[in-house]
């Protein structure tokens, strides 16, 4: 079976990836070979059936809700690529 | 020689003072010094740091610290490059995160620590835990100890390797879809994976959030016992870990199973099982009956949709997981004009292929249009995958399969063909899908090579099974010779 229209710029775009036009080709040609592999789950009759998005769902988990320790805003930056006034720095948004 | 001994040899040993947790150290830094120039399991480790560990446990010892208290006192023990130890690199095998370094520790982290772990390198791993064979690491291949022309499995290849090339005592690894059975397979240890939500997912960098469990690699059952009660427990910080008692699981080592009741799953034993595995797992399912435990076949009949199922839900979570590797908080950047050419020149430049392929993928099956065809459908497979698993339990207690298909295969052999190395998982993933716990111990050796090279028995059981798999597998283990054969 062949994989439906599967355009591999507008997904990769989608995903904030930036291919290279050889990956493109590569990822397009090995994807497309998965999504066919993939066809195989519409032989399944899932009439009726509820999905599992977990195995074991826990529900309404609460804790009480009071202040603990968390990282200090030094150890929160300590990482970044580019920090100025105990900030993270990222290219201008807005004009 | 220190190096070579199981968790519970060398703390007895320990606890006699017969030895310091200094020469166990320094026995585990000295083989890692001799050998991991071929091996290649460690991405780093810092000796100053372990030995001064290794002097606090022995301070602790020579003060009279209590081992029924602190159960890993001393004992040298390795992670997988996925897991945060305060101040330690942590990258996950990938050059996106740069020269990260963890600002706290992961809940097993913390309890390792507690009972008296020294905790002293960081394991190879396929990048964010994504591959079979290890190779996708974006720092270095690492090569079988059994075969160095071989792949030690994946995605926790540096995990199995170091604990099968005695370079440590034991190690921690992650399993998503059997990242931690099938390299314990094919490296000879002994490789768990807990129920979902048995052990805390805290400071374990996400794949598949769904899917991921954190669990040992060890030498021996007893070792794998030890080490799951350790890291075991609720824990407030994983809303998905489950409030449930933690067992004492080396008080299930009975040696007696008697009664109990193993399926064979007919789906497992057909196309592209390699006749010496095939050969192995019979003859362990002799030895187990003949231990006092009874056989029948039973069927898990959607496993044929295992993989396919996987591959979306996992690449799914993946890509909505990995969208946090932007550049903006931490890792490396690439700059761009605004903040949308930044985080894709970054990820373009930061994540490899194989990472690259599955949040594609991932984004591709969520996608507005596609996301009923593909991912609410394999939802939908994924109830009835564990469903059958469930109705598999009502009948018997475990379910014994082979844990890979062949032994370990040759570097290169795969890394060409994303399909074929997806499909190298075929007995593991069901295990993940279905939330259950599963098992990998040393069953035989493959006999045909030119080098011997082991083989994988897994062990499924009911949720919360632990018990009854580390009872199973003990009994085995100490009936058959397999795991007292070191690789080097």
């Amino acid at each position: 079976m062949s994989a439906p229209d599967f355009n591999i710029k507008y997904v990769a775009h989608l995903a904030r990836l930036k291919l290279s036009p050889e990956e493109e080709q590569t990822l397009g040609a090995q994807l497309g070979n998965i999504l066919g592999y993939i066809e195989k789950l519409k032989e399944v009759d899932v009439t009726g059936v509820e999905p599992t998005a977990h195995a074991f769902p826990m529900v309404n988990v609460f804790r009480a809700d009071e202040p603990r320790p968390s990282l200090t805003n030094e150890e929160a930056l300590l990482n970044a690529p580019r920090r100025a006034s105990g900030l993270f720095v990222v290219p201008k948004v807005v004009e | 020689m220190l190096h070579r001994l199981t968790i519970h040899e060398l703390t007895a040993r320990l606890a006699r003072r017969e030895v310091s947790a200094r020469d166990a150290m320094q026995a585990c830094l000295d083989q890692v010094a001799r050998v991991d120039g071929d091996i290649r399991a460690f991405i780093s480790h810092d000796p100053a740091d372990a030995l001064a560990q290794a002097d606090a446990a022995d301070a602790a010892i020579a003060a009279g610290a209590d081992f029924s208290q602190r159960p890993l006192l001393g004992v040298p023990l390795a992670l997988k490059d996925v897991l945060a130890v305060q101040g330690q690199p942590l990258n996950c095998c990938s050059k996106i995160l740069g020269q990260f370094r963890s600002p706290y520790d992961a809940t097993v982290v913390e309890k390792l620590k507690a009972a008296g772990a020294l905790i002293f390198g960081r394991l190879n791993m396929d990048e964010f835990a994504m591959g079979s064979s290890t190779e996708n690491s974006a720092f270095q291949t690492t090569r079988n100890p059994w075969d160095t022309a071989r792949i030690p499995g994946g995605s926790s290849g540096g995990s199995a390797a170091a604990v099968a090339a005695d370079e440590c005592i034991a190690s921690l690894g992650s399993d998503t879809g059997g990242s931690i059975r099938q390299p314990a397979a094919l490296c000879g240890c002994v490789g768990l994976k807990p129920t979902y939500g048995r052990v805390s997912r805290y400071g374990l960098v996400a794949f598949a959030s769904s899917l991921d469990q954190i669990g040992p690699f060890t030498k021996d059952v007893r070792d794998a016992a030890t080490l799951l009660e350790v890291i075991s427990g609720h824990d407030l910080r994983d809303a998905s870990s489950i409030p449930q008692p933690v067992p004492r699981y080396p008080q299930a080592l009975t040696g007696d199973i008697k009664g109990m009741r193993l399926g064979l799953p007919k789906e497992y034993m057909v196309g592209g099982l390699a006749p010496e595995v095939k050969s192995a797992v019979d003859a362990a399912v002799k030895q187990l009956e003949s231990l006092g435990a009874t056989v029948q076949e039973i069927s898990l009949p959607h496993t044929d949709y295992d993989v396919a199922v996987y591959y979306i839900i996992a690449t799914a979570e993946a890509s909505a997981n990995l969208a946090r590797f932007d550049g903006v908080r931490y890792g490396a950047r690439v700059e761009g004009a605004d903040p949308l050419e930044m985080y894709a020149n970054t990820r373009g430049a930061g994540f490899g292929a194989e990472v690259k392929r599955r949040i594609i993928l991932g984004t591709y099956v969520l996608s507005s249009g596609y996301y009923d065809a593909y991912y609410l459908r394999a939802q939908k497979v994924r109830t009835l995958i564990r469903q059958d698993y469930l109705k598999a339990f009502e009948q018997v207690d475990a379910i014994v399969t082979p844990t890979t298909p062949t032994p370990a295969f040759k570097l290169g052999e795969k890394s060409g063909d994303p399909l074929q190395m997806y499909l190298s998982d075929i007995f593991t993933i069901g295990c993940n899908l279905a939330g259950i716990p599963g098992l990998s111990l040393p069953c035989g050796f493959s006999s045909d090579s030119q080098r011997r090279l082991p083989i994988g028995l897994q062990l499924l059981g009911k949720p919360f099974g632990e018990e009854s798999l580390l009872r199973l597998a003990h009994a085995y283990e100490q009936s058959t010779p397999w795991h007292k054969e070191h690789a080097l």
